[in-house]
């Protein structure tokens, strides 16, 4: 009788712990959802004020001007310039050291470079900031005799640092899980190693290439310490890669503290953490749906 | 034309040894010359105490215990939510479409900008929960911020455990709970601990989720209370080297807070690398 109870009062906490993981579970799913609910309440309102048209598209961004003008895009034009100028730095160097790693560097090398590459990710986002600020942007200065080294390019710099280690090793997954039999094929045919990586194991990789270029992208996007201390922090459109630009986030991080609670001011920064999100979505979306899409069918 | 193959190749192979390289340069000229600048800064004083005169001099004892508590706190809350939801996704059955779709959902948590973090915290701890800018409406953020990286380590570690160790245990008469406590977990807790190392590491590093939620630039006492504002390295950091009338002067100081975060980062890092490390050597034997 006692064994029975015993198994009994097993089931029942047994049951209990499977309820408390589910509503936790529950719970961390939910998070999602209330950072919408939230920005959305809190942000909205700014809808009153100016038409998500003239929000979006809108060209001035003067919040505290007397009317304020709450147009967007000359910061929507600044994240997605210092993001792209960035990936135009970050994805060669990124795809070198994917290669070097799976398929040229020895296993000693290997075994330091990986973990050394993986450190720079954990960099602070602010002191690689502070590097740009106080280092670059006086170099940059000199060598390009420009009014100031704070400035769309030394953005893109240090935020291309930021995201190598991202696109450098989800693609080097990606490269080591292309089959060896792939490749054997490509040297029997006389292929050269270099012939049969651009041409064979490149090409085999290629979503998981392009997922990692996304989520580095996404990671850029959404930076806020580097480009808010870098970047330079004009609220006007990017003329030339030496143009000081400020970024949405940067705008968000920059102008919080000043914009008192609940005013048109908040609403409105409020609303770019809206567009933000949204921009965010789209992208993990695309990723995700690349790597599904295209998982490897050569098993 | 063999020839030519075999130039390019070489040739090829040479840029990205080149390119590899300069990266790892790069990040060594980087850390060297912030070593270099701040090593001056650095003593005791300057890690056990106040700061003084304006910021100018003495030390940045408070930021460092800020930071050390926003670990605390934040690791607090992402460790035991995350270690749970892991398990209950990996170990419990769930329908494989509505598993993808919290897969998914928490990819997609993973990937929102930090400073939509602060936004959230700010509109729920600091102002609908009226916790106010406090330490505990920081470490509730960024222990949100971190938990899609607890589920996805332990989730991972949880993964490594092979299914025999479980139908052993279920064999033997085990439950469920008992399987997992006793058998799952304590064979992924290398894994799990690297995680939460790593986790700690970014609750140290980020900024822009404590801007509007518990940072401040200078309070002159030890937080006595979970709703004290605090002051943290990296905050530090961004508001010496950016607001004030004294850049230049504190400039020293700014270099040696970045030596310490950097060192409090890379320790935590070299930590979880280290275990995950032996992690793997263990089950490769």
């Amino acid at each position: 009788m006692k064994k029975k109870y015993n198994t009994y009062s097993h089931n029942i906490s047994d049951k209990l712990v499977k309820l408390l993981l589910t509503f936790v579970t529950f719970f961390s799913v939910s998070i999602l959802f209330l950072i919408m609910i939230f920005l959305f309440k809190e942000g909205l309102p700014v809808f009153k004020v100016v038409s998500i048209k003239d929000f979006i598209l809108g060209k001035q961004w003067y919040p505290t001007s007397t009317p304020p003008k709450f147009g967007i895009l000359p910061l929507i034009a600044a994240s997605l310039s210092v993001t792209f100028l960035s990936a135009i730095i970050a994805v060669p160097f990124s795809l070198a050291i994917a290669i070097y790693l799976s398929e040229i560097a020895s296993n000693g090398i290997k075994q330091i470079f990986k973990p050394t590459i993986e450190l720079i990710a954990s960099i602070p986002s602010v002191v690689i900031g502070f590097f740009g600020m106080v280092v670059f942007a006086p170099f940059l200065q000199n060598i390009f005799k420009i009014e100031s080294g704070l400035n769309l390019f030394n953005a893109a710099i240090m935020l291309s640092f930021m995201s190598i280690p991202t696109i450098a090793s989800i693609s080097e997954d990606a490269i080591s899980s292309v089959p060896s039999s792939l490749k054997e094929a490509s040297y029997a045919l006389g292929a050269t190693r270099w012939e049969t990586i651009t041409k064979i194991t490149l090409s085999a990789a290629i979503s998981g290439i392009w997922t990692s270029i996304i989520l580095g992208l996404a990671r850029v996007l959404g930076e806020t310490m580097v480009v808010l201390m870098v970047a330079g922090g004009a609220t006007t459109f990017p003329k030339s890669i030496f143009s000081p630009i400020r970024p949405l986030t940067s705008n968000i991080a920059a102008e919080m503290a000043e914009a008192s609670y609940r005013s048109e001011h908040y609403y409105a920064l409020f609303a770019i953490g809206i567009v933000l999100f949204i921009l965010t979505f789209i992208f993990n979306f695309i990723a995700n749906y690349i790597s599904e899409k295209y998982k490897f069918k050569y098993d | 034309m063999k020839k030519r193959a075999r130039f390019i190749e070489k040739f090829s192979f040479t840029l990205i040894k080149i390119m590899s390289f300069t990266i790892i340069f790069f990040l060594l000229f980087f850390l060297f010359y912030i070593f270099s600048k701040g090593y001056s800064a650095l003593s005791i004083d300057f890690i056990t105490k106040f700061p003084e005169n304006n910021m100018t001099e003495g030390g940045i004892f408070p930021a460092i215990l800020g930071t050390l508590f926003l670990i605390i706190g934040s690791t607090l809350f992402s460790v035991p939510v995350g270690i749970m939801t892991a398990i209950y996704l990996n170990e419990y059955p769930i329908n494989p479409k509505l598993l993808n779709i919290v897969r998914m959902m928490i990819n997609n948590l993973a990937g929102v900008p930090s400073v939509v973090f602060g936004l959230f915290g700010l509109s729920v701890f600091v102002i609908f929960f009226k916790f106010g800018s406090s330490m505990l409406a920081g470490s509730l953020t960024l222990g949100i911020l971190n938990l899609p990286l607890i589920i996805r380590s332990t989730e991972e570690a949880l993964k490594t455990v092979p299914d025999s160790y479980r139908e052993a245990s279920l064999a033997l008469g085990a439950t469920k709970w008992q399987t997992i406590r006793k058998i799952v977990l304590p064979s992924a807790i290398p894994g799990i601990l690297t995680g939460i190392m790593l986790s700690m590491g970014r609750a140290a590093g980020e900024t822009a989720p404590i801007m509007f939620t518990c940072a401040t630039f200078y309070i002159p006492y030890i937080p006595t209370s979970i709703f004290s504002e605090v002051m943290a390295l990296p905050y530090h950091i961004y508001v010496l080297a950016t607001a004030g009338t004294e850049i230049e002067k504190t400039r020293p100081i700014q270099y040696g807070t970045a030596i310490v975060l950097i060192a409090l980062v890379l320790i935590l890092n070299l930590a979880g690398m280290i275990l995950r490390y032996k992690y793997k050597k263990r089950f490769e034997e």
